[in-house]
């Protein structure tokens, strides 16, 4: 497709946001829609944890490569922003987690990515705020967080600098390769489209396999100098988030504020945005099972959001199987924040048709859709 | 789950809505409890009247209360309502779950607070705040005091103050000469408050009062030296110890929404009976609408009757209800907020006092959820408290609902739960 042609992107989430920066750096005439506030859902609701995981080549790809791109971003991140290269810690409690300590430092170091081993000892100096008597952990230096709302406004501040149109508070009716209707029945008409609605993409894309996986966070009051790492457990991988089972996590993070975001919790086919009490409560158990003290701190909020998870916990990046123009970005599950630079980048590839950096294969929605029935839109 | 801890009717606020309806509630010989966050009875207008009332009303209702059989939680706070029927509360420390049948919601109002330059300042403060302060005992004795803002409480706070001895150097409200003078004609349409008005008057001899004058800026260095008023034409500068400023009450609504009650222009929706829109949820008093003591104590009343059922004694008390609500709508329209008090702050000064969020930053967002955030305003331990207020009279921003907890607790008391809710 010709550069100057025109895109609407469907969705004002960080995804959205690096799309549209992206695509308008590369000549597109980009008009953003969205019915809330940039940022506001999935975006907001999560951590904005940006690590490379191990769990598929593909998602490792993914992450370095996007990863990457945060590194050359962030001197040029406004403070409100807040990255902050804090080091991801993984934690083992017992012989069987160290294994996959070590298991998975072999796998970072066969990539060139620099992971520490520590031990029992070195986890307590390191955050002496976790229980005693842990088996060691593995250090991931050159992970980061962000604050991902401010992080998408400035993604589509440079898009707007650039040329892009933002609409906010304009809900979307139906989209096709060539035009989105809005709820107004008003139609925006363009060369491409990209539906980067998050979990609500399949309502606009019929046959996308993504569910929503909902999850709960608590944020505290300010504690400098608590935490320094964003600290996981390793039954992270192994036991719960893995199934279809509600399950919960070990999982701290430090804001740049002093505050402490606890998390996490999966749970699917659940619609209803309200707190679950029964799992925020094993939620906090876990945690404080980690890291005791914590039970004492002022936790002054706790909300709830909805995450993108398709079949095999990869996110669905590239042109519709089926309806021509039409592209989609949504399926990035807990790795939003952190893949919507290099889903930017491969969406990119996919309209310019320029090579990408990663192959973008792994990612592409035909993988999903190939036997579905699609209905057209036209 | 110990029967000592299930009631058939809990309220919560043991200010003069929650008083009246525990003692028209505890007329049905049920089980009342009544929680309070505060050490005593009494709320923000009757604060250490529990033990040596001073006032009229006080007097009377204390009298009443001693009359009937209640129980009453000091010291607790309610955190969250994890289901039907049942209440998280912390008690001095502990997590502790309360069960009722019916529930009457009192918890009041706090002060609206608007931006200007300087009232960040320490000795800065709400009115109601500074006269808890001193009741507290905080001494004032000698202390030049400017008392500014809106609505009847400034009256009452500056009768206190004076009475404890401060010197009121000036009474300011901000409403028009000509709204306050209409409003006091009217006063005759509520006996009572003839009587109330006279009482203020005489407490207040001396104390240089003027209409249609607000505040603009607070100067000082470390801590309040001067407040510097206009009156919409010339500006002057006060030299003062103490500034006493509330430009009128905002419902406590949280914990109603806690609980998925209606609201409508901020105040919760109730029927004839106080009933919101939630089963068995009650509400009365301030939360339902800013109309002053004698709105508070009859909904209450009709909040304690209903609940228990007794719906001929809550019908009686209609017409009391009636008259209460015409003089709340003259007491709202007479203090109406003037626009020129939306402007007051300047693009440095702060809004947001639990995240430094100054007024530039919000002035052109599109929304309270995209400043929330975008600048973080009202993610603070106050949960927008006070800024939620404030900015929705500077840029005209709804809320929408709060997130748990309803206040902050330890996390450990999220992990609080009752095992027959497992």
């Amino acid at each position: 497709m010709k550069s100057a042609g025109r895109v609407a992107v469907v969705g004002a989430g960080i995804v959205g946001a690096a799309i549209a920066r992206a695509l308008t750096s590369d000549g597109f005439r980009v008009t953003v829609i969205d019915s809330r506030p940039i940022g506001s859902g999935a975006t907001a609701a999560g951590m904005g944890h940006i690590p490379v995981m191990d769990d598929s080549e593909a998602q490792f790809a993914l992450c370095r490569y996007s990863q990457s791109l945060w590194d050359e971003l962030a001197d040029r991140l406004p403070a409100s922003v807040e990255f902050d290269r804090c080091g991801t810690l993984w934690v083992a409690t017992d012989d069987e987690e160290m294994a996959e300590v070590h298991r998975k430092k072999q796998f970072y170091d066969e990539r060139g990515l620099e992971a520490r081993v520590l031990d029992s000892k070195q986890v307590a100096e390191a955050e002496p705020n976790l229980r005693a008597g842990l088996a060691g952990g593995l250090v991931i230096p050159r992970d980061q967080v962000i604050y991902p709302p401010c992080a998408a406004q400035f993604l589509l501040d440079e898009a707007v600098a650039g040329g892009a149109e933002v609409k906010i508070g304009t809900p979307v009716q139906a989209i096709d390769g060539r035009s989105v209707t809005l709820a107004t029945g008003k139609k925006i008409e363009a060369d491409a489209v990209v539906n980067a609605a998050g979990w609500q993409a399949v309502a606009l894309t019929p046959g996308l396999v993504v569910r929503p996986r909902k999850g709960h966070l608590v944020i505290t009051d300010r504690y400098p100098g608590y935490l320094h790492h964003q600290v996981l457990e390793l039954g992270y991988l192994k036991s719960a988030h893995g199934s279809d089972h509600d399950s919960v996590a070990f999982n701290v993070q430090p804001r740049r504020t002093g505050q402490l975001l606890v998390g996490s919790s999966r749970q699917f086919d659940v619609s209803d945005p309200k707190v679950d009490n029964h799992i925020l409560k094993r939620m906090i158990d876990r945690a404080v099972e980690y890291m005791p003290g914590i039970a004492v701190l002022s936790a002054i909020r706790v909300w709830t959001g909805f995450r993108a998870a398709t079949p095999d916990s990869l996110p669905v990046i590239g042109p519709h199987p089926e309806i021509d123009g039409l592209f989609l970005a949504t399926g990035h599950e807990g790795l939003g924040i952190t893949t919507s630079l290099g889903t930017a980048a491969l969406i990119s590839a996919h309209l310019t048709g320029q090579d990408a950096a990663i192959d973008p294969t792994p990612y592409l929605p035909s993988r999903l859709m190939g036997g579905v029935a699609v209905h057209h839109h036209e | 789950m110990a029967a000592s801890d299930a009631f058939d009717i809990l309220i919560v606020g043991a200010g003069p809505a929650g008083l009246a309806a525990a003692v028209t509630a505890s007329r049905s010989g049920k089980r009342v409890g009544v929680i309070d966050d505060n050490l005593e009875a009494g709320g923000q207008i009757w604060r250490g009247e529990a033990t040596k009332p001073s006032s009229r009303e006080a007097i009377a209702w204390f009298e009443r209360v001693k009359q009937v059989r209640f129980e009453m939680l000091c010291s607790t706070q309610i955190f969250g309502a994890p289901a039907e029927g049942m209440l998280l509360a912390d008690r001095v420390g502990d997590a502790i779950t309360l069960r009722y049948q019916h529930l009457i919601l009192a918890t009041g109002a706090r002060e609206l607070f608007l931006p200007f330059p300087g009232w960040t300042l320490p000795n800065v403060m709400g009115a109601g705040g500074l006269q808890a302060m001193v009741k507290g005992g905080l001494p004032i004795t000698g202390k030049r005091v400017v008392v500014a803002g809106s609505g009847p409480l400034l009256l009452a706070v500056a009768a206190y103050l004076k009475k404890k001895g401060a010197k009121i150097e000036l009474l300011a409200e901000q409403a028009s000469a000509s709204s306050i003078t209409r409003f006091a004609a009217n006063l005759w349409r509520t006996p009572s408050k003839i009587v109330q008005a006279i009482d203020l008057k005489y407490s207040l001899g001396g104390v240089r009062q003027q209409n249609g004058c607000w505040p603009v800026e607070a100067l000082g260095k470390d801590r309040l030296e001067a407040v510097v008023m206009t009156d919409g034409m010339k500006r002057w500068s006060i030299e003062c110890d103490y500034l006493a400023c509330g430009f009128g009450l905002v419902p406590n609504v949280e914990l109603a929404l806690a609980f998925g009650c209606q609201t409508a222009h901020g105040f919760v929706t109730v029927d004839g009976s106080q009933l919101t829109t939630v089963p068995h949820v009650y509400a009365s008093g301030e939360l339902t609408g800013i109309g002053g003591l004698e709105l508070s104590l009859v909904e209450g009343q009709i909040a304690g009757y209903a609940a228990t059922g007794d719906i001929v004694a809550a019908r009686e008390l209609f017409p009391d209800r009636e008259r209460a609500l015409s003089f709340a709508r003259r007491l709202a329209k007479a203090f109406e907020l003037r626009p020129e008090l939306r402007s007051l702050a300047h693009p440095d000064t702060i809004v947001c006092r639990c995240e430094d969020v100054p007024h530039k930053a919000l002035a052109h967002r599109a929304s309270w959820l995209d400043a929330k955030l975008q600048t973080r305003c009202g993610m603070g331990p106050c949960q927008g408290r006070i800024c939620g207020a404030a900015a929705e009279v500077l840029y005209g921003w709804g809320r929408t609902s709060n997130r748990p907890p309803v206040l902050p607790v330890p996390l450990g008391h999220l992990s609080h739960q009752d095992s027959k809710l497992s």
